[in-house]
């Protein structure tokens, strides 16, 4: 019932670990060889990799865990999936009916517990029910905003026969999807932009899920409108336009900070106002009207108080306001961010022999001109993957932004490249973040995925260390680690490493990993105090942006990005 | 903080009313009181929560209420015109001497007596919040055992209420193709 549900859906990969409740599946897997299956080697990493298979190529992930730890372990992967939308399935094992509610062995609440975090889940009582729970599921996942979901199956239901006969309609009162934006909206919208002097846009991941990249690029050059981007918008709009400007946020660029805060009209596209985005929401864009298209009606007014409310798909409301947006040039607005962006290069990287993170992003950049999927982890490596790597590719930045779940990267890096085999993944790590997943190295190398992974090593967990150097006067408590040495790590996992200590080094091992075949490591040792500028304190607003130090004035330009304008 | 009455309509199926809950208490909002039962369509139920809150809080509640999946409509009645009862049993020590005069006072209130023992009655009273805390009140003199009450149960006046079914699209009252 399980697998046929599956293929009928068109599910190709699954990502799972076996245990008592779901051996009966299992045993019937081989029975479906158009379902691929790959054993990760710990729960959370079956959803995560479900999770970045789901952000890479547009379907649903799906995972699979026993009942019981199996489950419990699936919980921060489906979490993650929950606050950055990711359309995953994650089908459970429960103990078999007669032994719910008794504290069986492995036995777990875990519908309960998954409650809140997903979209919907279902407690499947009866055999009979699992095609409609199935249709419903991918149904939900797939529409509106995306989001997880969990099926939780006893042992005993798994076993049960029953005709299968799997529904072509869902019948769900209760699921309203606001598509179209409403025409009136959409008219005070293009009203409001053909009024605006200082106009900025602001695109959330809502625009890659949408995939309106074409309906954005159209809107921003038709009206001449700045775009800057949130951590999980990177991606949606080329960085290397002469519209954009960056992300914006606690370590967006400071010009792109500086719009917002003197933009009068804002344009906020997919996108959830979270706090690292609007910095003191009080302050946020203190001269702008907003307009806010979500396809969730519950984000509208959330945190910022909204002018133009418009419930939608992106792409659908873009469409449709494009044709009402007239052409316009705002050259003075352009002029007047281009000034901050000379004056203000968030993107400069000192001219110095310690080998900089920054310099590593970017020779990643370079070598892989800019053409990779980069997956990172949560914390200073996150940040310097999203500001030193410019993202023109659409939907090529996966990161876990609402929840920054650290240990996504090395899980989610292996979803991609298996749901994105012919693109070159690179997996971009923090030496802390890395420890904690470090076991699905394994599932790489069973699974022959050519993941390129970059350890931004520090011997610190690096972004608490900052926050304590700026705002706990450096006491370093509980920030300072030691690790393997993760070449041998890597190596005794049966892939082949590098470690890079110099500047010189670093093209020579990007470019070895490049050419391996298969999944290579490379171990930065990084300046070990490095601080990710600029950044914008905690309770601060978006226009008190904290600069880099001045340290070294001697800078490398911008001339990469700057030759690359007009792509 | 003020008082909200919110009305649901919502699907029969475990774990609606948890879920509910849980938007609630995940906000660290009381909930003063919740009310389910049938509605006039099978599997579907209605709902009447009364909670304390900020109103762009509760508002910001209502629409996530509103984004379940079970749920098929949420409305804040606060501000409607409206009429919400409760229902409540109360029961009161007796003796000889003051039976009478508790009899008395329930007639006043149109409250019934629903059942009599030796030591003494059990009321239901059914009204709005200040009529059932007035007779709690007056009777509380005589010693109350036990009080029960449902929470209140509310329905906007006149014509098709915020969440009434009749308004609801032929689409959405289909059958789906698998029962």
């Amino acid at each position: 019932m399980v697998c046929e549900s599956l293929v009928r859906e068109g599910v190709e990969v699954i990502f799972g670990f076996p245990g008592g409740t779901v051996l009966p599946l299992f045993d019937t897997l081989p029975r479906y060889p158009q379902l691929r299956h790959i054993l990760v080697r710990h729960e959370q990493g079956a959803a995560h990799a479900a999770d970045g298979y789901a952000r890479a190529t547009g379907k649903v992930g799906v995972c699979i865990a026993t009942s019981g730890p199996g489950a419990a372990n699936l919980v921060t992967g489906i979490a993650n999936a929950h606050l950055d939308s990711v359309p995953i399935i994650a089908i459970t094992g429960q103990v078999a009916r007669p032994f719910i509610g008794k504290d069986a062995f492995q036995e777990l609440d875990i519908t309960g517990i998954t409650q809140p975090i997903t979209k919907q889940n279902y407690l499947a009582l009866d055999v009979a029910s699992l095609p409609r729970i199935f249709k419903e599921a991918f149904y939900l996942a797939r529409t509106g905003r995306p989001g997880p979901l969990l099926i939780d199956i006893p042992r005993d239901v798994f076993i049960d026969q029953a005709e299968f006969h799997y529904p072509n309609k869902v019948d769900l009162p209760g699921y309203k999807l606001t598509l179209q934006g409403h025409p009136a909206q959409i008219k005070k919208a293009a009203k409001l932009i053909n009024e605006a002097q200082c106009p900025l846009i602001i695109a959330g991941r809502g625009v890659n899920i949408s995939t309106a990249y074409a309906e954005l690029k159209e809107l921003a050059e038709k009206a001449q409108i700045p775009v800057v981007t949130t951590l999980l918008g990177i991606s949606c709009f080329p960085e290397s336009h002469a519209l954009s400007y960056g992300m914006l946020g606690m370590h967006g660029m400071a010009y792109a900070n500086f719009a917002v805060n003197d933009a009068d009209l804002i344009i906020a596209i997919g996108m959830r106002f979270d706090d690292r985005a609007t910095a003191k929401v009080s302050a946020f864009a203190p001269n702008a009207k907003i307009i806010h298209i979500d396809i969730d009606p519950a984000e509208i007014g959330k945190n910022v108080r909204v002018d133009v409310p418009i419930v939608g798909d992106a792409k659908a409301v873009l469409q449709k306001l494009n044709k009402q947006v007239t052409s316009a040039q705002h050259i003075d607005w352009v002029r007047q961010l281009d000034d901050w962006r000379r004056k203000h290069l968030s993107t400069n990287i000192r001219d110095t022999d310690q080998l900089l993170p920054q310099y590593v992003i970017r020779k990643i950049y370079e070598v892989t001109r800019g053409e990779a999927i980069i997956v990172t982890g949560v914390g200073q490596n996150q940040m310097w993957a999203a500001q030193h790597y410019w993202y023109n590719k659409p939907n090529s930045l996966i990161s876990s932004g609402g929840l920054g779940t650290m240990g996504f990267e090395l899980p989610a890096a292996l979803g991609a490249k298996i749901g994105c085999p012919d693109e070159t993944v690179w997996c971009i790590a923090g030496d802390g973040g890395f420890q904690m997943t470090i076991q699905e190295l394994a599932t790489i190398v069973q699974e022959k995925a050519a993941v390129k992974i970059a350890i931004m090593n520090n011997g610190y967990l690096g972004m608490v260390r900052q926050w304590q150097e700026l705002f706990y006067r450096k006491r370093y408590v509980a920030t300072p680690l030691t690790g393997p040495d993760f070449v041998k790590i890597a190596e005794a996992y049966g892939l082949r490493g590098l470690k890079v200590k110099r500047n010189e080094e670093v093209v020579p091992a990007i470019e070895t990993a490049m050419a391996e075949p298969g999944p290579f490591l490379i171990d930065f040792k990084i300046e070990p105090e490095e601080n990710v500028y600029p950044m914008v304190p905690p309770g601060a607003a978006l226009s008190e942006v904290i600069e880099e130090p001045k340290k070294e004035p001697k800078v490398i330009t911008d001339s990469a990005k700057l030759s690359v304008s007009n792509i | 903080m003020t008082r909200h009455t919110l009305v649901a309509l919502v699907e029969d199926k475990p774990g609606v009313l948890n879920q509910m809950a849980s938007l609630f208490r995940r906000r660290g909002f009381n909930i003063e009181s919740i009310a389910v039962g049938h509605s006039e369509v099978p599997h579907l139920s209605r709902m009447t929560i009364v909670v304390n809150g900020a109103a762009a809080m509760v508002e910001q509640v209502r629409k996530q209420l509103d984004k379940l999946i079970d749920v098929v409509k949420v409305s804040d009645i606060t501000g409607d015109d409206i009429v919400a009862r409760e229902l409540a049993l109360i029961k009161v020590k007796t003796t000889s001497s003051t039976r009478s005069e508790i009899i008395e006072i329930a007639d006043i209130f149109r409250a019934n007596i629903i059942d009599v023992a030796s030591d003494s009655l059990t009321i239901e009273i059914t009204g709005d919040e200040d009529k059932i805390d007035s007779l709690f009140n007056l009777l509380r003199g005589f010693g109350i055992r036990e009080i029960a009450r449902t929470g209140c149960i509310a329905m906007t006046r006149g014509g098709s209420g915020p969440v009434s079914t009749d308004k609801r699209s032929p689409k959405t009252k289909e059958k789906s193709p698998n029962k």
